[in-house]
């Protein structure tokens, strides 16, 4: 047994002729923070989907939390909290609505289920504020909540996709701390961003590009394998190479 | 199944359906709305007619029939013409339905022992109620024609003639009330229309604001996910159906003479086919205005044309008959006119029951299958 939280090998998704995610191939071990870097388009958020069972991989494995999400979906399933791009709440339910929607779906045992609800109102911040109508929160709580719904049911491994966009910075920030904390408790992150400077919070990094791993390694690793300073600059130096590489 | 997540879906459909004014109005105002339009408005009876007559005899005789007609409650009759153009006018202006015309020869006739006549004009532009008015009209003449004939006898001293005296006896609706038949007719319309129509919306809606993502990705089966759903809706449609029947039974004093829990049984198992109707069409579309608009022409149109709620299938053509055996309202039609009207039990019903059992059935796997392939 591997004791990998994730686990990919040669990924490949195709819908029709476009090649979506190209031979793939990644290893994450429980408790890192994974970022995924890469322009629209790189197949960030098709991966995070396939590793979520959303959709079916057509060629090649991937293992999450020892599961394969092509066999066994409903196992990965009860082992990941997932947060896609749109923060998806219920706008017309109140936050402890949600909540108890998303602990009677994880099926969070009674005994720990307020326990639960009060430490994921603490992390969302939302204490006191449980009767309000979710669609009434700004975008940074809204986030948060999102996540204190995603992980209810404690699970091994997060799946965040772009989980911060359209947030303010400070609310950006706020939320990696939340990221660090259930690192720091054992759960693997697994993320995906546009943002250069979140890519340098991440443990370890892989630069996706036209549905390829083109780079990965720690932050520090990449920027002295390619000699520069800032992430920015490693992502826009190995892409033109890749486009080089490509025209010849 | 896992019953909690089950229990969560509903619960979390439930507040929805509370918070959303437009699903809670649609779910019970339109069947109020339908059943008191339906019920008032759609009358088939043809009573009351609005006549005009031009008696030019002035004779005892004509104005005999004059009174015959007017004490009949078929008829009611206008202000008496003076010439054909006031008939003319009044079918124009739609006030009179029928024009009679009462010749000058008309007693004259009698007395000669000739054949007398009169003419009637009717408003074909409305040709079954004309056809009816018509057909209140010669019978009324042949009575009077029959009374005629009988005094004429009586005077010549002839001996009197017995002819066929038909006693007519109209069984289960002897009222022969339209509204009798309208009304249970259309619990099964608007259970259909209001059913599938709601639940078309709440499984595309998830689609459109990207919560159905975050639900694929947790343990919820499909199964549960729709269960639970339709079980917030069966509530909704357990309700309406509820309403459409007190409202049958006291406002519009439709008899029940078969079993309630017949009745409700059928309605409960035709409200879970039309729901998962619904959400078949939502589960397929992803799209709330599409999945509305294919839910209003699928479960409106043929519920209220190929059900035999109004219109009835043997007088239509072996094709169209054949397509409305596919149509589940007719079959709870069937059953509910036979619980009201003519009050028989389950043993007669047997074939119309399990064809909706098979309806309903067929029409949830199919959904969930759709989902299930939605989900790989």
């Amino acid at each position: 047994m591997k004791s990998s939280a994730v686990q990919i090998e040669n990924l490949t998704k195709r819908f029709g002729s476009f090649v979506a995610v190209d031979t793939l191939n990644l290893d994450v071990a429980p408790g890192e923070i994974f970022g995924f870097l890469g322009p629209n388009g790189a197949g960030k958020s098709t991966t995070i989907r396939i590793l979520c069972g959303l959709l079916a991989p057509s060629s090649g494995r991937a293992l999450v939390a020892g599961f394969d999400v092509a066999k066994e979906p409903e196992k990965v399933r009860a082992n990941i909290g997932y947060m896609s791009q749109k923060f998806s709440l219920y706008d017309d339910l109140t936050v402890e609505e949600n909540l108890d929607f998303f602990a009677g779906i994880y099926a969070v045992p009674s005994a720990v289920r307020a326990e639960r609800k009060a430490y994921a109102l603490e992390l969302a911040q939302l204490d006191g504020r449980e009767k309000s109508l979710t669609r009434t929160l700004p975008g940074g709580l809204k986030q948060r909540l999102a996540l204190g719904c995603a992980i209810l049911h404690e699970p091994p491994i997060l799946f965040l996709d772009e989980p911060t966009s359209g947030v303010d910075p400070i609310a950006r920030r706020s939320f990696w701390e939340l990221i660090y904390q259930r690192s720091e408790a054992g759960q693997t992150v697994f993320v995906t961003t546009h943002y250069m400077d979140e890519a340098e919070y991440c443990h370890r990094i892989a630069l996706l590009y036209g549905g390829r791993g083109i780079a990965i390694g720690t932050p520090a690793e990449l920027k002295a394998a390619s000699g520069l300073d800032s992430m920015e600059e490693v992502f826009v130096h190995s892409i033109e190479r890749e486009i080089e590489a490509a025209k010849q | 199944m896992n019953f909690r997540r089950t229990k969560a879906v509903a619960y979390k459909e439930v507040l929805h359906i509370l918070r959303d004014s437009r699903s809670l109005y649609m779910a019970l105002a339109i069947p109020l709305l339908l059943l008191l339009l339906f019920g008032y408005a759609l009358s088939l009876d043809v009573d009351r007619v609005p006549t005009l007559i031009l008696d030019q005899d002035r004779t005892e005789s004509s104005r005999a029939l004059v009174e015959q007609m007017a004490g009949s409650r078929y008829f009611r009759l206008l202000a008496p013409a003076e010439s054909y153009r006031d008939i003319e006018r009044s079918l124009d202006r739609n006030q009179a339905l029928l024009g009679v015309v009462i010749p000058a020869n008309f007693s004259a006739d009698l007395r000669a022992n000739r054949t007398a006549k009169v003419q009637i004009l009717a408003d074909g532009s409305d040709s079954n109620t004309a056809n009816i008015a018509i057909g209140y009209a010669e019978s009324l003449i042949a009575l009077y024609s029959a009374e005629v004939q009988t005094k004429a006898r009586e005077r010549i001293g002839a001996p009197e003639i017995t002819g066929i005296d038909p006693r007519i006896r109209v069984i289960f609706n002897s009222d022969l009330k339209s509204r009798n038949y309208i009304v249970p007719g259309l619990i099964a319309v608007i259970l259909m229309m209001v059913s599938s129509v709601l639940t078309s919306l709440c499984v595309a809606r998830e689609w459109e604001s990207g919560t159905m993502e975050q639900l694929l990705s947790t343990p919820l089966r499909p199964a549960e996910f729709l269960i639970g759903k339709l079980a917030a809706y069966f509530a909704v449609g357990m309700i309406d159906m509820v309403i459409a029947i007190v409202t049958g039974l006291w406002l519009f004093d439709v008899p029940l003479r078969g079993s309630p829990i017949l009745l409700v049984v059928s309605a409960a198992i035709f409200c879970f086919g039309a729901l998962c109707w619904g959400i078949m069409l939502s589960t397929v579309t992803r799209n709330q205005v599409l999945a509305y608009q294919l839910s209003m022409l699928t479960s409106f149109l043929p519920a209220f044309l190929l059900s035999g709620f109004i219109y009835s299938l043997e007088n239509m053509p072996q094709m169209i008959q054949l397509v409305s055996r596919t149509v589940p309202a007719r079959y709870l039609v069937t059953i509910l006119k036979g619980v009201f009207l003519k009050g028989i039990g389950p043993s007669l019903l047997i074939g119309e029951l399990a064809a909706l059992v098979l309806y309903s059935v067929l029409i949830f796997i199919y959904a969930q299958n759709k989902m299930r392939q939605k989900v790989a």
